[in-house]
């Protein structure tokens, strides 16, 4: 198959997607870099030139700095908390046999097709609203006073939603790495005199460490652009603004695209180091 | 200790009774082989005794004592799987001592019977390793010192060799029979392969379809088998089956002649036959003769090394008459 003749033919059929893939990553990635060592602010006098550092330094001493990256630690932090958790736990619920196995998944995995915005939105007008929620009710019936979510627990409530986005993807990577546990294993530890949270912890979960790391190292990247969970709830009030948003703030509400751009390539380098671990991890498993 | 008794034991899966009522006693120290074709319900029997299925109906008891009931963990049996089913992530020490650490064996104890397990079983050397880095026999090992380190009221063994290539398996075949002598333990070994069941066994149960053909020694299966069934899966080469005038001669509805007894002859015999496949071992050869009656049909036949025939010569054969073993219509051996 692999003749050179073939070989060079698929060279020239990929040939566009390839191009197009570059140009799509590398002309925004350019753009940002070359803004970033520019004073480039386009309602306030526009492009007024070559700044060199300036802007990288200008990012992180501002105050807004250290607070955004402890929103951003807490939020990710949280999230993957809550998803890996209940992503084990849901993941050992779906892998025992039962009736209607087959749609639960899918039920399980629904979330993940919609789309931030909307579920955003869903949460907080469907859910939150002190007034008209579904938890406000609930509160109520118990003769609880309703929480105002969005003010009061911010960063809890985008916490939860965001976790209610990312929790499907847990599961089924989770999910998967469960079905692969040899079940003679588990026979063994039984036999070998192990209670079921003993299996649990010397058998399952040592099992699923890689899977979990997958996870975290994965959902680690996606979460530190969460974006639209935090504009359509509190627009980064009450301690929500997170690094992304604040490089928002900077570019379209501070009109500052060089400030912004630095912001911007920092956060290109976090993830890219996690993508680096995850990139190694990866490979290993592949290697095995 | 360690007598297991099964008492009208049943096992079905949904509607599919896979193990019709069956009575069985294993003796304390007894090794017990369960053999039988594919799919005929050994592994099901074993899992049954180790507590990791529950029975349909009947009754287990070990040592008397009903156990039924009773889970896997409690029973007192260690299993050696197919697969090892040893713990990935935990180094040789920590396998063999996983179910030491489950029951709250102090250190000092653990690390003497780990000692001497390593030491009985060669694995003093790789007790720091992982189970991946092992070759096939060592993880079998390490799973059988697993099984040693509960000292167990009796052994289950679930096709612990099929994963091994030939010479290993014929290794570990007597280190296990070994070990047996040695602990003087009960143990119970499930295999398929007719060979390991001989060579092994105190007792040996046929089974198919999850009824039991036939209890017995060895050589007992060997010489007295009850059925044609039994006759045709103990013994290597299998067992000459002959229907017809042959076998009516002799009273019966088939007779059963095994390959080493049946005398070979260039000039003279009973059937005349002409010389198909020859299989050389050295010591013996076994010859497949289509005989001239029907060509379509076999006899193997064990002959000396030294006897030579080609493909196509043509050959007499005589069955030892004392060793013809005759069956009825039934497949019932009749005495
Ligand atoms: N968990 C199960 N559910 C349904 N059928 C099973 C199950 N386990 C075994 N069986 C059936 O029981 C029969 C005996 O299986 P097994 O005991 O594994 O045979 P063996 O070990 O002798 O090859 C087979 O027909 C198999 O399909
Ligand atoms: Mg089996």
């Amino acid at each position: 198959m692999a003749t050179q003749h073939s070989r060079s033919a698929a060279r020239i059929m990929m040939a566009p997607a390839v191009f197009l893939l570059l140009v799509w990553m590398l002309v925004p990635l350019c753009m940002t870099l070359w803004f970033s060592v520019r004073d480039f602010r386009p309602l306030r006098g526009g492009d007024l030139g070559f700044v060199g550092l300036e802007n990288f330094g200008r990012f992180v001493s501002s105050s807004a700095f250290w607070p955004a990256v402890a929103t951003t630690l807490v939020i990710v932090g949280g999230v993957l908390l809550i998803s890996i958790v209940l992503g084990v736990m849901l993941a050992i619920l779906l892998d025992q046999p039962m009736w209607g196995q087959g749609v639960v998944r899918i039920l399980v995995i629904a979330p993940f097709f919609v789309m931030p915005t909307v579920s955003a939105l869903v949460w907080k007008n469907m859910f939150m609203d002190p007034v008209n929620g579904v938890f406000s009710y609930i509160w109520q019936f118990f003769g609880a006073d309703p929480v105002v979510w969005l003010s009061e627990m911010p960063v809890f409530s985008i916490i939860m939603i965001v976790s209610w986005q990312w929790l499907p993807f847990a599961t089924l990577i989770l999910l998967t790495a469960i079905q692969s546990l040899d079940s003679e294993q588990l026979e063994a530890a039984e036999m070998d005199g192990a209670g079921p949270l003993s299996r649990f912890g010397f058998i399952t979960l040592p099992h699923l460490s890689r899977a979990i790391t997958i996870v975290i190292l994965i959902q680690t990247i996606f979460l530190l652009a969460v974006f639209a969970e935090i504009f359509v709830t509190t627009g980064g009030a009450f301690g929500t603004r997170t690094l992304t948003y604040l490089i928002y703030q900077r570019v379209l509400e501070s009109q500052n695209v060089g400030l912004g751009s630095a912001g911007g390539v920092y956060a290109i380098i976090l993830a890219n180091i996690v993508a680096i671990f995850l990139m190694r991890i990866v490979g290993k498993n592949l290697d095995k | 200790m360690g007598r297991i008794t099964l008492d009208k034991v049943r096992k079905a899966f949904g509607d599919v009774e896979v193990i019709p009522p069956l009575d069985l006693t294993i003796d304390d120290g007894e090794f017990v082989v369960f053999v039988g074709p594919s799919g005929c319900g050994k592994s099901t029997l074993l899992r049954l005794i180790a507590g990791l299925e529950d029975v349909s109906g009947g009754q287990i008891r070990i040592d008397g004592n009903d156990a039924t009931m009773v889970p896997p963990a409690k029973r007192g049996l260690a299993m050696v799987f197919q697969s090892y089913a040893l713990y990935p992530h935990m180094s040789v020490r920590k396998n063999i001592a996983f179910p030491m650490r489950m029951a709250g064996i102090d250190q000092a104890e653990q690390d003497r019977r780990i000692e001497s397990a390593a030491k009985a079983l060669n694995l003093t050397d790789y007790l720091d390793r992982r189970p991946g880095q092992l070759s096939g026999g060592q993880r079998q090992r390490v799973a059988i010192g697993r099984a040693i380190v509960r000292e167990p009221a009796a052994f289950l063994f679930d096709e612990p060799l099929s994963n091994l290539d030939a010479a290993l398996r014929h290794g570990m075949r007597l280190e296990i029979s070994e070990l047996h002598k040695r602990l003087d333990t009960t143990m119970i070994y499930v295999t398929h392969d007719q060979v390991e069941a001989m060579t092994m066994a105190d007792k040996i149960v046929v089974l198919q379809a999850g009824v039991i053909e036939q209890v017995g020694s060895p050589l007992e299966l060997y010489r007295k088998p009850r059925n044609a069934f039994v006759a045709g899966f103990i013994g290597s080469p299998t067992m000459n089956m002959l229907t017809g005038e042959d076998a009516a001669k002799r009273g019966a509805d088939t007779i059963g002649i095994r390959p080493e007894h049946v005398t070979i002859s260039t000039t003279d015999g009973t059937w005349k036959g002409t010389v198909g496949v020859a299989e050389h071992l050295g010591s013996d050869t076994f010859l497949h003769i289509h005989p001239d009656s029907d060509p379509s049909k076999t006899m193997t036949v064990r002959v000396d090394g030294e006897f030579t025939a080609h493909h196509g010569d043509t050959v007499w054969l005589t069955p030892q008459e004392e060793h013809i073993h005759k069956f009825d219509a039934q497949g019932l051996r009749i005495k």
